[in-house]
């Protein structure tokens, strides 16, 4: 109990005695638990919405439809569906609805719509609320609301529908299906039926004509969703031969929906496709599935850069702090004791990091989580459950103890003499650098010799600005690639821009952190050196030219990589071809990264070049 | 206010302070580490300086050799009045006109002898060729030519300090400031460095030597003595002198 109060005590004076590294360690990480955070919490978020929205329109527990089958003759049979209402565990339904399929035009911008048809008076189940205008009447059609915001369009506005103008009654939400651009009845397939007997894809129109699907057949594919009355939707039917059923099942058990689907499916073209809720709900969760993974792949990014500031920040500690280990040997700390003491220091800073992030995470949450006009209500307080809290509290404790680990080990083996003396780490020697730094201008030649100095500080240097950029770029790419082409009128990835986005800026925070670890490591390295260049003969100019060249080497090598990594990254995060994004952008990054690490060591550069030689090689030979 | 003009007959001073003080800190704080020193090396003279620790002998010469400035008074090198140059000047002046030997050594630990000779040569523009063919020339004097290739790590600390004074005469400075050559030295490494320091005052250098062992003397044409930031003794050191201490020191008189 003593040994351990000892511990605690130590560590937490050492922290109080170097403020400004704790706040450094925190803070990196921080960005990388509330991130972590984030992307475990982001699923819940939209569940409340979701469960208001089917609650307010008495949504649907499974919807099944029955499509026209391509090349077909006849169109399909509405018994088959009317057999499902009167399933075991259907307490009520509505339907069968008649659809079928045609391009809409609103404002210059033509989009896939499936077109239902509905009676004017209320169903049972799956009654569309109605958030602006009025329900349908013959030449009046109501837009989904995701729609109609991607869109831009609303109640009164006139939209061409397969080349007959409509107005539009009004804008409505449903539970019933996904938001524009997911909307798919028969034959599209859901759940395990999905995998089971996948439908071909019909792409034989571009998605902007105007003239609508092929005769018989839908389009698949990204599409939205209207209300029309049922004459207009049998007009329409007739004149595209495209021709569909779906009927709208509230069961019993809402819970057993996926019970149900398995009950009655039928792996045969010709038998109804079944969708649950669940799967409607997972509908609207693909539209934050990207901010999900490009969150997830945010973390692993920032515990990188995380891990590497931290394990600069605590090599640059302990030589710092040599002289203060050989103390505690000398006054009889066992090694186990002076790297027990060292580890303390930073479970601490990681436990009050877990904190500060699942508090960062679970208030940023709401904001990246805009459920859109698809839903009723606004996005849930995100939940952080206790696994939740102990998944992000298990990394931020996993970086900061495998970041200690060495230099606490490095630590208790350091003999107590030389410990006391305070003789510190010899640097490396790149016989190599050394002689071509030789042909190089005297802050080049400085510059290649302070990073040869110390080649793993420098890799980790190199690595921060890779990880940074390849977010960077990973953000610009995905920005770049344009979904309106495939869903015109929405970019259902402005989500995932504004995650990247998210993760971008903590990534830049974070290497800004990494950077001021970095420079602060080596600025206090340099120190010796340094001042002997200066009395040898070297400017002070020269001495922070050289220094900031040092730091600016490895970030250009670093940002060269990131470009590399982020176009690779955009590749995995993205189903189609990764877009590269202008060069200006990408130059702009290359540059920025160069500048911002030139800056951050040109301060303390100058500070150190101001001191007064004599001052230095006093101290240092002291 | 204390003067010791060492001017030979015949020959400027290299080297000269006017009313020289530092002071550190301030109110009841205040550290008067230089109070009003005057001082004069004429060209080829070696000056020792001698004092004991806390004297103001090192900060002197860190004001000689603009390393720090001082609170009040002038420094002059070779004509020019160094005390209010800027940095830059200072740096040019430093690897031009200056060689430095530290009792620390100061060498840099991931440089080979070689090298760190080499250093000073590159910081003042010279060609890498120039430099290497410089240095070994250097090395060769100091009898470490077959030392070149050697890491400091890898020397006995005579050995160091022969490169340290190598490395302070790449650039053919005007003085050489030495800062306790001998501090951390055993006899015999001493003896190495003042003969080899002796040989630099034979061959005209000017030196100032500040030190606490009484053996350097032995290579000195002047010693002056410091005690509490002041100059307080001046003694010309005579051939007889010079004779007596080689014996004591093993040189050759």
């Amino acid at each position: 109990m003593g040994r351990t109060l000892l511990v605690f005590r130590l560590a937490a004076r050492d922290l109080r005695r170097r403020p400004a590294e704790a706040v450094l360690l925190l803070l990196a990480l921080t960005a990388a638990t509330a991130t972590l955070t984030l992307g475990l919490i982001l699923n819940g978020v939209i569940s409340e919405p979701y469960q208001s929205t089917r609650e307010a329109t008495a949504g649907p527990d499974v919807i099944a439809s029955l499509g026209r089958l391509h090349g077909a003759e006849t169109g399909p049979d509405p018994a088959a569906l009317k057999a499902l209402t009167d399933a075991p565990g259907v307490v009520a339904h509505s339907g069968p609805y008649l659809y079928t399929q045609a391009a809409l035009e609103a404002g210059g911008v033509t989009v896939r719509v499936w077109a239902q048809g509905r009676h004017t008076s209320p169903a049972d189940v799956d009654q569309p609320k109605v958030t602006e205008g009025n329900w349908v009447r013959d030449g009046g059609a109501v837009l989904e609301a995701g729609l109609a915001q991607a869109l831009g369009a609303s109640a009164g506005d006139r939209i061409t529908l397969g080349g007959r103008s409509f107005q539009v009654a009004g804008v409505a939400v449903t539970a019933a299906m996904p938001p524009y651009p997911k909307v798919c009845y028969s034959p599209c397939r859901y759940g395990a039926a999905a995998q089971n007997a996948p439908p071909p894809p019909i792409e034989s129109l571009p998605p902007t004509s105007k003239a609508g699907p092929p005769p018989g057949a839908f389009w698949m594919g990204a599409s939205g969703l209207i209300w029309l009355s049922e004459a207009d939707a049998q007009s329409f039917a007739k004149q595209t031969q495209s021709l569909g059923y779906l009927v709208n099942l509230k069961l019993a058990d809402p819970a057993g929906a996926a019970t149900f689907v398995r009950g009655h499916f039928q792996n045969l073209v010709t038998a109804p496709s079944l969708a649950t809720w669940q799967d409607v709900f997972d509908g609207h969760m693909w539209l934050i599935e990207a901010q999900r993974t490009a969150l997830m792949g945010g973390t692993w990014l920032l515990g990188l850069i995380a891990l590497g500031s931290i394990a600069v920040l605590v090599g640059g500690r302990m030589t710092d702090q040599l002289r203060r280990v050989g103390l505690l040997k000398a006054v009889g700390g066992t090694p186990g004791l002076v790297a027990a003491v060292l580890l303390a220091e930073h479970v601490a800073v990681a436990l009050l990091a877990t904190v500060a992030g699942l508090v960062t995470g679970w208030l940023a949450a709401p904001l990246l989580t805009e459920p859109g006009a698809a839903l009723l209500g606004s996005a849930a307080t995100p939940a952080v459950t206790p696994a939740t809290a102990g998944l992000v509290a298990a990394v931020a404790l996993g970086i900061a103890g495998l970041a200690s680990f060495v230099p606490a080990v490095r630590a208790a083996r350091t003999s107590t003499v030389r410990a006391l003396a305070d003789v510190p780490r010899p640097p490396r020697r790149a016989a190599r650098l050394i002689a071509i730094s030789a042909r190089l201008p005297v802050p080049l030649l400085l510059a290649v010799r302070a990073a040869a100095r110390r080649p793993r500080r420098t890799l980790l240097a190199v690595a921060g600005v890779a990880v940074s950029v390849t977010g960077i770029v990973a953000a610009l790419s995905v920005h770049a690639d344009r979904y309106a082409e495939k869903a015109p009128g929405t970019d259902p990835r402005t989500g995932l821009s504004q995650a990247l986005l998210m993760v971008a800026i903590m990534l830049v925070v974070q290497a800004a952190v990494n950077a001021i670890c970095i420079i602060w490591a080596t600025t206090l390295d340099a120190r010796r050196s340094s001042a002997l260049a200066r009395a040898l003969g070297a400017t002070p100019d020269q001495v922070s030219a050289g220094l900031a060249a040092a730091q600016a080497l490895p970030a250009l090598a670093g940002a060269l990589l990131g470009l590399a990594g982020g176009i690779g990254l955009a590749e995995v995060l993205n189903e189609d071809a990764v877009v590269i994004p202008p060069p200006w952008q990408l130059a702009a990054v290359i540059l920025g990264a160069v500048a911002v690490v030139t800056a951050l060591t040109a301060v303390p550069a100058r500070i150190g070049a101001r001191r007064s030689v004599g001052e230095i090689l006093r101290t240092e030979a002291a | 206010m204390t003067q010791a003009n060492g001017s030979l007959p015949g020959i400027g001073p290299v080297l000269r302070t006017q009313d020289l003080q530092m002071r550190y800190g301030r109110g009841a704080g205040l550290v008067r580490a230089l109070n009003g020193v005057e001082l004069e090396a004429a060209a080829g003279e070696a000056v020792a300086v001698m004092g004991p620790s806390g004297s103001g002998k090192s900060t002197l010469l860190n004001l000689l050799g603009g390393l720090e400035r001082p609170s009040a008074g002038e420094v002059w090198l070779a004509g020019n009045r160094i005390d209010g140059m800027s940095e830059k000047e200072l740096a040019r002046l430093r690897r031009q006109s200056i060689g430095f030997v530290f009792q620390a050594f100061h060498l840099m630990d991931e440089l080979t002898a070689q090298e760190n000779v080499e250093l000073p040569a590159l910081l003042a523009g010279r060609s890498p060729r120039t430099a290497r063919r410089r240095a070994a020339q250097l090395l060769e004097r100091v009898g470490l030519d077959d030392r070149a290739g050697h890491l400091p790590s890898a020397m006995s600390g005579g050995e160091r300090q022969r490169v340290a004074v190598a490395r302070a005469l790449v650039n053919e400075p005007l003085i050489v400031l030495a800062d306790e050559p001998t501090g951390n030295l055993d006899s015999a490494a001493t003896a190495d460095v003042l003969r080899l320091l002796d040989g630099l005052r034979a061959a005209g250098q000017t030196l100032v030597i500040v030190t606490h062992d009484a053996r350097v003397t032995a290579i000195a044409d002047r010693l002056i003595t410091m005690r509490d930031g002041s100059l307080v003794e001046e003694t010309r050191l005579t051939r007889g002198t010079v004779g007596r201490l080689a014996e004591l020191t093993g040189l050759e008189g």
